[in-house]
């Protein structure tokens, strides 16, 4: 029995090295050829580090390129989409989850169908619709259109926090004579913040990585945001591998940071203890 | 307000005005941005269908009627492509879900690390969908990836050659970086689904007799079947509609093999610039989305309806 134990405990840990591994490995060979000199990138191909680094790379591109514009903008867009979305979600993720009322089917309804129809369809109306407001070629232009995109997701996501925890917390505190907007904003929000943090880094990591509207809407350096600068720099020196895998390791970096300070809010159970305690 | 105690016959006119349009109050924000950028540019772009729209020819915009699905009905091309999308959905929804519920199942027994591991196979989720692209055709890349030199050296083929020009294999290239790029969004569902799950279930289950194998059965899926329904759902959506990985790693090539019928889409939008056979394309993916749809729809409601 014991042996038994211990054999799971073994395949339940290397079942998960599998994972770290699988997880790991692209971005780890992503890093080795970043930092790998150009005159050994074919001769050592496959090997798992180079016999000599170089951050030549990252030079070039910190110091001659216009990637940390690019970086700037990411930034800007990412975070101002994260806040936005995530304050619209709260707000509509709690209608859906608390109240019963005539319009919730539609309102359901329109938001399943905003996540169905593909994107490309709207870059054309989006395009003529936002240029004559000044909006294209506009970081503002960018934060409207992926606020949009990204904020029935997650109205569904925290929708579904909300529906974790349980009703008799705010008719308490009504009861007690607090409004329903108070109790959603003193009661409720706080114990959603796992919920929440999930929001904003789901969202912060989708805007970051949007390419297509950005690549439409964007036409000079000025208001570019990374990926389109990363595109734009593989197809000006496409076989730059060196440079290219630099700068992805740099576009990484705000995503990965953000992602790791919130991973841990992801998946935290917070209401089992409030009802019960 | 149900649990107000009302002494009063009934509450003044004015506040049940406010009562009834507190939900709207809450969600007419995100309502007003969706219908503003998403639902007005989707009618107008369904009425590009029907017009003959071409973004750089001001001389262009005419109605066409249904010209465009004539066309589209001898398009070959765009069958091809539906039935990659086919392929290219269930194969990348399937191994995303499966990998996902045993890492979540995996991640929920408490461990010495836990978090760092979480943190970690969480991590690709953070990757842009465009590099990942750009990372995975790299790894299958013969020149400098490592992957055709292991599949040689494991006798999985003749020589090291890239499976992404390879017609019969290319698919697998975008699958494969898909499934790792869409593994934490599953898992990371799953797994908050999972720990909201009352512990004291699983104890009780326990004291009653139950095995492992019967508490999963009995308390884990069915508490997980709403999560999985609507993350399916949406997710399967998301990914035939997802053209970044296909159009970074194949372009749709070789030989339209890896072409599915968003990255076609695209072609025709960004390389043509004929939105109006664009749209044309996208309002019959958009029908097809819309049955699927509805069907995940009825049968949750039927699994509800029962429970």
């Amino acid at each position: 029995m014991k042996s038994r134990s211990l054999l799971l405990t073994g395949a339940h840990r290397l079942a998960i090295l599998a994972y770290v591994v699988f997880a790991l490995f692209p971005l780890f060979w992503l890093l080795k050829v970043s930092v790998t000199p150009n005159d050994l990138l074919y001769s050592e191909g496959v090997r798992m580090w180079p016999s000599r680094m170089t951050f030549e790379h990252f030079n070039f591109v910190i110091a001659h390129s216009a990637f940390p514009t690019f970086f700037k903008n990411s930034l800007i867009v990412s975070g101002a989409t994260a806040v936005v979305v995530t304050v619209l979600a709260s707000l509509s993720g709690y209608a859906l989850s608390r109240f019963s009322f005539r319009a919730k089917y539609w309102i359901v309804a329109l938001m399943l169908i905003t996540q169905m129809f593909p994107l490309v369809m709207l870059v054309a109306p989006i395009f003529k619709m936002l240029s004559p407001l000044g909006l294209t070629n506009s970081l503002t232009g960018l934060v409207i259109v992926y606020s949009a995109f990204n904020v029935p997701f997650a109205t569904f996501l925290m929708q579904s926090f909300f529906d974790g925890i349980p009703k008799d917390l705010e008719e308490a505190a009504m009861i007690d004579g607090a409004t329903q907007f108070i109790a959603f904003r003193q009661i409720i929000l706080p114990l959603t913040l796992p919920g929440i943090a999930a929001t904003l880094g789901f969202v912060f990591t989708a805007a970051w990585s949007e390419l297509l509207f950005a690549l439409m809407l964007i036409s000079g350096n000025d208001a570019a945001t990374f990926p389109v600068g990363l595109l734009t720099f593989v197809s000006k020196f496409s076989v730059d591998f060196g440079q290219m895998m630099a700068a992805g390791v740099l576009a990484l970096i705000p995503a990965c940071l953000f992602f790791l300070l919130i991973q841990r809010y992801l998946v935290q159970g917070l209401t089992a203890g409030a009802v019960k305690g | 307000m149900m649990h107000q105690p009302m002494k009063h016959n009934r509450p003044p006119m004015m506040k049940r005005i406010a009562d009834a349009s507190e939900p709207y109050l809450y969600s007419a924000p995100a309502l007003i941005l969706i219908v503003a950028v998403m639902l007005v540019p989707l009618v107008v772009g369904i009425s590009y269908a029907f017009r003959d729209i071409q973004l750089l020819n001001p001389f262009s915009g005419g109605f066409v009627g249904l010209d465009h699905f004539r066309a589209l009905g001898q398009d070959q091309a765009f069958y091809g492509a539906l039935r990659n999308t086919l392929w290219w959905t269930g194969a990348s929804v399937f191994l995303q879900f499966t990998f996902g519920l045993i890492l979540a199942l995996l991640l929920d027994k408490p461990f010495y690390g836990r978090g760092l591991v979480q943190a970690l196979v969480f991590l690709p989720w953070a990757v842009p969908s465009f590099l990942a692209g750009l990372n995975w055709a790299w790894l299958f890349n013969p020149v400098i990836g490592p992957l055709p030199h292991w599949f040689y050296a494991l006798g999985l083929m003749d020589e090291p050659h890239n499976i992404l020009s390879d017609p019969h294999l290319a698919m697998w290239g975008p699958i494969a970086a898909n499934v790792w790029w869409g593994i934490p969004f599953f898992a990371i569902t799953l797994l908050a689904a999972l720990q909201a799950i009352p512990r004291d279930l699983y104890e009780a289950a326990s004291i009653d007799g139950a095995g492992p194998v019967q508490r999963f059965w009995s308390i884990t899926l069915p508490f997980l079947a709403p999560t999985i329904a609507i993350t399916v759902l949406l997710r399967t959506v998301w990914i035939s509609n997802f053209a970044d990985l296909i159009v970074v790693m194949t372009n749709g090539g070789p030989a339209d093999r890896t072409q599915i019928v968003a990255s076609y889409i695209f072609t025709q939008a960004f390389k043509r610039l004929d939105f109006g056979y664009a749209s044309a394309i996208a309002l019959v993916l958009l029908a097809l989305l819309l049955v699927y749809s509805m069907l995940i729809v009825l049968l949750r409601q039927t699994m509800l309806n029962k429970g």
